[in-house]
């Protein structure tokens, strides 16, 4: 049954510290940096005011952050951080070890582009720098979304048959900083939907001792890594009976994918994050012109969800990709990802690659609308990555 | 409780950290988890573990084996203090919503050899200090990235031979003297600090006694010699370690909240070239030109910082910083 919601106004990072409230994590560890900053200061003004009994560890770097993290979820504890950039390009060691170590850690990343040169706006770098790392990453459109998908993450990354880091990623102030209406659920709804974690292999049970980290060497890191693709599939499983579940008490739908104005699109943009709300607008714009476009925002980038992507594609006259960061000397990550996806399918679309808003570069309506119109007139050419919103 | 070796013999049931590793013979860093893990199980404390990249991490948890009967942790190579801070936390917020119910008190203990403590680990391992955590550091001192092949640390001393700072035509090995890591831990103010050395090991039982039951952070630097790159004979570890307590070059003490003590007051001690000597590793610096004069700077800074321990013991008594 939908519960009854609050409705507040607040940002992005506010909607993430409101959700770890609401989870009262047992160990939260963690160290500012713009634009991750306001999710740090409200959730440690939680913890000063008592409204939550986390032990919080204001460590003195991020790749002590993540290294505490790992060993408090080690020993059993919920335990959480939150970071951006450079702080997430500083715990990247451990972002690979919390993985393989199967902790259920669930952090909120304020995606902001990674130095150099340092520039503290919006883009998908720090994140992308972090996909083969065996984390689950899911992305926001809004506030609302970074709110509901916490919870979402934190169920999954617990799920014995997954037991995996989920990373829950937000564009930075654009999302962070902005104020939106957003939904929230009662603290004992969220009590109920997130439970009590099941503790497993923990560090203070001295009965049973364990050892995390052990040397693994040709004879057996091989099939450790098996296991971990394993459990990514697992996670694939397991994300719809979840978000079916979230539904039923929040009435919000949430999928690998959504699809906008699909039914009959001709042209699909795919795209990650905060700019799904701009093409979402001009989506309903061309529309109304007659235009049959569509979107196919990505919610869910690890595991990649081929399947739904496939089905979504195939046979369409035209699919622009957006992305907000590089590879540079090769295609960029979600263009290179889409298309190598339709390799697959039966009907082919024609397929174009768009690079924008690096550093916080804005992405304005007339720019998404120039690429559906290359689109339109069947100006795509998949081995040219163009730009949009550049100066050249 | 003075412990000796009875005393813990007859608090003995279970070995925690079991033999089997594939540490070299001889090598003196086993013994460094083995006394703790003794020592803990004589005050009825149950240990969790956590280490740094190293000799001692790599060659006791070879998959699917394990050497440590004792929960343990191996995150990276200069995290073993910020990963023990995460556990300890854990530890008080689980027991604060009463989520785990232990039978024993449990103590929280981080080793590290010189290269994850002086280098890579110090910023982890400041931060931890800084913030209070109740856990124990264990740096067993190698004097170099043994684990690796005999590289440079800051805890090198001059003129030893090590493959990052080779002795050449040009340049006679390491330059730079040891980096006074008790200092800077010492200097943390809120903690208890100490030397120890594997071969004088009752006196490195008493500092664990005392490390563990002080309430925050405690620090223990225990010189622990490596057969293999100090080009020593697996029979003399144990006096090498003592000899470099009497020759100055390791003084045994402890600082606790800025008061000095000294551990051992040795009534004679032998040059410092002794225990020089008494390795391979030093070879080539004996044999260099110069060889006497940088002896007599090394045997003058011993002498100074042993005067200015003595200094200090007699400045800080009574006198706790906090
Ligand atoms: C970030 C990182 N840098 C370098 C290494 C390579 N490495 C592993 S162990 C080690 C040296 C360890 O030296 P020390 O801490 O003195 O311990 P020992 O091996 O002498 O016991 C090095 C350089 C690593 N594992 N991680």
């Amino acid at each position: 049954m939908v519960v009854e919601q609050k409705k507040l106004a607040i940002t992005g990072a506010e909607a993430a510290a409101y959700a770890m409230r609401q989870i009262n994590p047992d160990v939260v560890a963690a160290y500012p940096i713009t634009p991750q900053t306001p999710i740090v200061e409200k959730f440690a003004q939680y913890v000063a005011d008592g409204l939550v009994d986390t032990e919080m560890i204001p460590v003195e770097s991020e790749h002590s952050a993540m290294s505490a993290v790992v060993g408090a979820a080690a020993a059993g504890a919920r335990a959480m951080t939150a970071t951006s950039a450079n702080g997430l390009a500083l715990m990247h060691e451990i972002v690979y070890i919390a993985a393989s170590s199967r902790l259920p850690i669930v952090m909120p990343v304020v995606n902001r582009a990674l130095s150099g040169p340092i520039n503290i706006h919006c883009d998908h770098s720090d994140t992308m720098a972090e996909r083969d790392s065996g984390w689950v990453q899911l992305f926001a459109e809004n506030s609302q979304e970074v709110y509901d998908l916490i919870f979402i993450a934190l169920k999954l990354a617990e799920n014995e048959d997954v037991r995996l880091p989920v990373m829950v990623n937000q564009d930075g102030f654009i999302i962070s900083h902005g104020t939106e209406i957003v939904e929230v659920l009662p603290d004992e709804e969220i009590k109920k939907f997130v439970g009590e974690q099941k503790i497993m292999y923990s560090l203070l049970d001295t009965k049973n001792p364990v050892t995390y980290g052990p040397l693994d060497l040709y004879d057996y890191y091989f099939e450790h890594k098996r296991q971990q693709v394993e459990a990514m599939e697992n996670a694939r499983k397991l994300f719809p009976e979840i978000t079916k579940e979230y539904e039923a008490i929040s009435g919000r739908k949430y999928s690998y994918v959504e699809p906008y104005k699909l039914d009959d699109a001709e042209y699909v943009m795919v795209a990650l994050g905060s700019t799904n709300g701009t093409i979402k607008y001009v989506v309903d714009k061309m529309r109304q012109e007659g235009k049959k476009v569509g979107l196919l925002k990505i919610t869910m980038y690890r595991p990649f969800p081929k399947e739904e992507i496939q089905y979504y594609l195939n046979g369409r006259k035209g699919v622009v990709v957006l992305d907000r960061s590089l590879s540079f000397g090769a295609e960029a990550p979600l263009y290179a990802e889409i298309k190598s996806s339709l390799y697959e399918v039966a009907v082919k679309p024609q397929i174009g690659s768009y690079v924008y808003g690096l550093g916080g570069r804005d992405i304005t309506p007339d720019m998404i609308r120039k690429a559906f119109e290359d689109a339109l007139k069947g100006n795509l050419v998949a081995d040219e990555q163009r730009y949009l919103g550049l100066r050249e | 409780m003075a412990f000796n070796i009875k005393t813990l013999a007859k608090n003995h049931k279970e070995d925690k950290f079991v033999s089997g590793h594939r540490l070299c013979p001889g090598c003196g860093a086993p013994l460094v988890p083995k006394l703790a893990t003794l020592v803990a199980e004589a005050l009825n404390y149950d240990l969790v573990v956590s280490n740094a990249t190293g000799c001692l991490e790599v060659s006791t948890t070879i998959y699917p084996y394990t050497s440590w009967n004792i929960p343990f942790i191996h995150n990276a190579f200069e995290n073993a203090a910020a990963t023990i801070s995460g556990a300890e936390t854990a530890y008080r917020a689980l027991l604060k919503k009463g989520k785990i119910n232990p039978e024993k008190e449990i103590k929280f203990v981080a080793f590290g050899g010189d290269g994850g403590t002086y280098d890579i680990g110090l910023q982890s391992l400041s931060g931890a200090v800084e913030r209070g955590h109740n856990f124990v550091y264990i740096l067993y001192d190698n004097e170099g990235y043994m684990n690796t092949g005999n590289q440079r640390s800051g805890s090198t001393p001059p003129g030893a031979m090590t493959t990052t700072a080779p002795v050449g035509k040009k340049i006679p090995g390491k330059l730079q003297l040891k980096k006074n890591i008790v200092e800077i831990m010492a200097a943390h103010e809120n903690v208890y600090v100490a030397t120890a050395s594997v071969g004088e090991y009752v006196d490195y039982m008493n500092k664990l006694e005392k490390a563990f039951k002080f309430e925050g952070p405690a620090f223990i630097a225990v010189l622990a010699p490596c057969v293999r790159f100090w080009r020593i004979p697996e029979s003399n570890t144990l006096n090498i370690a003592k000899l470099a307590v009497e020759t100055k070059y390791w003084p045994l003490y402890e600082v606790e909240k800025g008061v000095y003590k000294i551990t051992r007051k040795p009534r004679e001690f032998k040059p410092v070239k002794e225990f020089l000597e008494a390795q391979g590793r030093f070879r080539n610096l004996l044999n260099h030109p110069m060889a006497s004069e940088i002896i007599q700077e090394l045997q003058d800074y011993v002498d100074r910082r042993w005067e200015r321990l003595l200094a200090l013991e007699e400045a800080t008594k009574d006198k706790p910083i906090r």
